[in-house]
């Protein structure tokens, strides 16, 4: 089983390679919306690239209002 | 479909809708390839008594005011009929918005009852603004999980059994003059602009926009855009309930999901922004493009036959036969798509149109509902927003010699003000028109064509309203003289609605110089803006920037000031 801690960083280079962001470049309280410059669709594909990883189900609606990665790798905790 | 100019409220419109349909399928709700709920109107009407009993127990009374802050689901209908049923005044508000917003939204509203879900209420629960609305007296929490704490708030599945009272909740009529919604357009950095909608707006609206496109039992429109849009809540609530269609509310919005439903619940209609539209576009392109050299020259050469065949007028059965890969992919039943939002680019509402998919293109406003005019495919025109519907009077203001002028709209359908704004009201609404604040001039044939903005703001692909005074307090105590924000197209107008983008104009300290240091500081202000709100370049302006005597800018003057400069020669890109 994952620690938060693992979980978080798996969820921060998922995102970095995804959206090819500089690999450390991307920080647990960081707003994904912001530091990646995505949209919602784009936030969408991030969250179908984390449940084939995690093999969870992680529906939209438990991420609404969700901008940070640590509260996100929370969501992803709890269901893991 | 009910004869709309009958009824004096939504609420009474409604509540008949619900008896005259009892036995259609009104609304399903599913999340991903489950289905959760397939409701008649029948048993639609006995999911939302019980809410407006509850909400009546707890004081609801009429012209009381309930927000709704949900993502697209059936309980969100349910509420708003159960809201109208009591005689309230529904609040929709967008559920991307951050807690902050939502409070500040909730209180600006007076709002005395918030339904929202457990997902979004873990956000705004513990946001510190929650004290500052001191109005909120009942909050509903839909999906909440056993056992957690509501800190305060009431479980939906529980509300039924909190009152006193038993049976029918009173129905409360209103009259078409009484207010219906509170709308927020946008400012919720700044001046919440609240559009204040009567039971008269909605039914006018409704009655004009069905002429061109109906809606019949039978028929199913996807919900894709939140419901508190102004088009959704129109054409995925309001428009089918009194036609007795139904509305399927999908829980995911992942495109493959998405997909699927047109085909598994043989989609009617649907309604996009720009962005999705061209995001579909591209798939479509993409997945042509990877058709083998033969296949492919068969297709275009079925495309153009379409096209040829569809000039005057679509012909949706003919389209569907010629192509009928691409229509079995939306089911096979669509009947048009409405795109609206934002101005959507020509070139994508003929892509569509050629493939036999006819694309409803309109403009309007919060301010007058949803609606002005809306293309009504006789023949179909890319590159206008369409005839003014039934009972519009669109007219333009001072045109120059190519006819170009501000838009000033008269109709049943606009707002009554601004909630808590005389003074934005009486600048909006001038006697009895509406000021749009963007440029336009009617062609030959009679249909609108949009050129430009004369408001100092700009509306994004996501149909997302931009003013920039809502994202100056980025930037503020920025280590030079002044700032401000402004829309390059209202300063230099381009006569287009597409590309828009914001600058920020500074004004630097005497022997200050625009340094390296000074723009990574800018840009890293910038990026804390979500990405639809950030400005794209720095102008450098070498004088105070022009003020009232209370001092606030006079972005009017300011404006005209630097129109003079060659925006390519001044605006250094981020």
């Amino acid at each position: 089983m994952r620690t938060l801690e693992q979980t978080t960083q798996e969820v921060l280079e998922l995102a970095s390679k995804h959206f090819q962001a500089a690999p450390g470049s991307l920080a647990p309280d960081d707003d994904f919306f912001k530091k990646l410059g995505i949209n919602s669709l784009q936030a969408l594909e991030l969250l179908s690239r984390l449940e084939n990883h995690f093999s969870i189900e992680l529906p939209d609606y438990e991420v609404q209002g969700v901008s940070d990665f640590r509260t996100l790798a929370a969501r992803i905790q709890s269901r893991l | 479909m009910l004869d709309l100019s009958k009824y004096q409220s939504m609420g009474a419109a409604l509540k008949d809708a619900v008896e005259v349909f009892a036995s259609e399928v009104c609304l399903i709700e599913a999340d991903r390839e489950r289905e959760n709920h397939r409701l008649t109107y029948r048993q639609f009407r006995d999911a939302a008594m019980p809410v407006a009993r509850a909400l009546q127990d707890f004081g609801f009374g009429a012209t009381d005011r309930a927000a709704i802050v949900m993502t697209n689901q059936s309980k969100w209908l349910i509420a708003a009929y159960a809201i109208f049923y009591g005689g309230g005044v529904l609040v929709p508000l967008d559920h991307k918005l951050t807690a902050g917003e939502h409070w500040q939204l909730l209180k600006h509203s007076g709002a005395r009852v918030l339904v929202t879900e457990y997902p979004i209420w873990r956000q705004l629960s513990v946001a510190s603004e929650r004290s500052e609305a001191h109005g909120l007296q009942t909050i509903v929490v839909t999906e909440a999980p056993p056992n957690v704490d509501l800190a305060g708030a009431l479980r939906w599945e529980n509300i039924s059994t909190i009152g006193n009272s038993t049976g029918d909740p009173q129905f409360r009529l209103r009259t078409r003059s009484d207010l219906a919604t509170v709308v927020y357009s946008s400012g919720t950095g700044g001046r919440p602009k609240g559009c204040m909608l009567t039971h008269e707006n909605y039914l006018e609206q409704c009655a004009a926009l069905t002429s061109l496109y109906p809606f019949a039992p039978g028929m199913r429109y996807l919900s894709i855009l939140p419901t508190n849009h102004a088009i959704d809540f129109m054409v995925g609530f309001f428009g089918p309930f009194t036609c007795g269609a139904a509305v399927v509310h999908l829980r995911t919005l992942r495109p493959e999901f998405v997909r699927e439903a047109f085909v598994k619940y043989k989609i009617t209609y649907v309604s996009l922004v720009p962005l999705v539209l061209k995001n579909l576009q591209k798939g479509l392109q993409a997945r042509f493009e990877a058709l083998a050299p033969g296949k492919r020259k068969i297709f275009s050469v079925l495309v153009a036959v379409n096209k040829a065949l569809t000039h005057s007028r679509p012909r949706l059965g003919l389209s569907r036969r010629l192509l009928k890969q691409v229509h079995q992919a939306f089911g096979g039943e669509l009947r048009a798509i409405i795109v609206g939002g934002a101005f959507t680019e020509p070139e994508t509402l003929q892509y569509f149109y050629d493939l036999g998919i006819p694309v409803a293109n309109g403009y309007g406003l919060t301010e007058t509902v949803v609606a002005v005019t809306v293309n009504n495919l006789k023949p179909f025109r890319a590159d206008t927003v369409g005839k003014p519907l039934p009972g519009m009077e669109v007219r333009i203001i001072n045109p120059d010699a190519a006819g170009i002028g501000e838009v000033k709209v008269r109709s049943k359908t606009v707002m009554s003000g601004y909630l808590n704004d005389p003074e934005l009201t009486a600048e909006t609404i001038v006697d009895g028109w509406l000021l749009t604040g963007d440029l336009g001039r009617f062609d030959a044939s009679g249909d609108l064509q949009l050129l430009g903005r004369k408001k100092n703001m700009i509306v994004t692909e996501e149909g997302k309203n931009i003013y920039p005074e809502d994202v100056e307090s980025v930037f503020e105590s920025l280590a030079v003289k002044e700032f401000c924000v402004m829309a390059a197209n209202y300063v230099w107008p381009q006569q287009t609605m597409v590309g828009e983008q914001l600058i920020l104009v500074l004004h630097l300290e005497p022997g200050q110089t625009l340094t390296e240091g000074l723009c990574a500081e800018i840009t890293a202000r910038n990026n804390r803006l979500l990405n639809y709100k950030r400005v794209h370049g720095v102008l450098v302006m070498d004088e105070d920037f022009p003020r009232t005597a209370s001092m606030k800018i006079k972005r009017n003057v300011l404006a005209e000031k630097l129109s003079k400069l060659a925006r390519n020669g001044v605006v250094v890109k981020l």
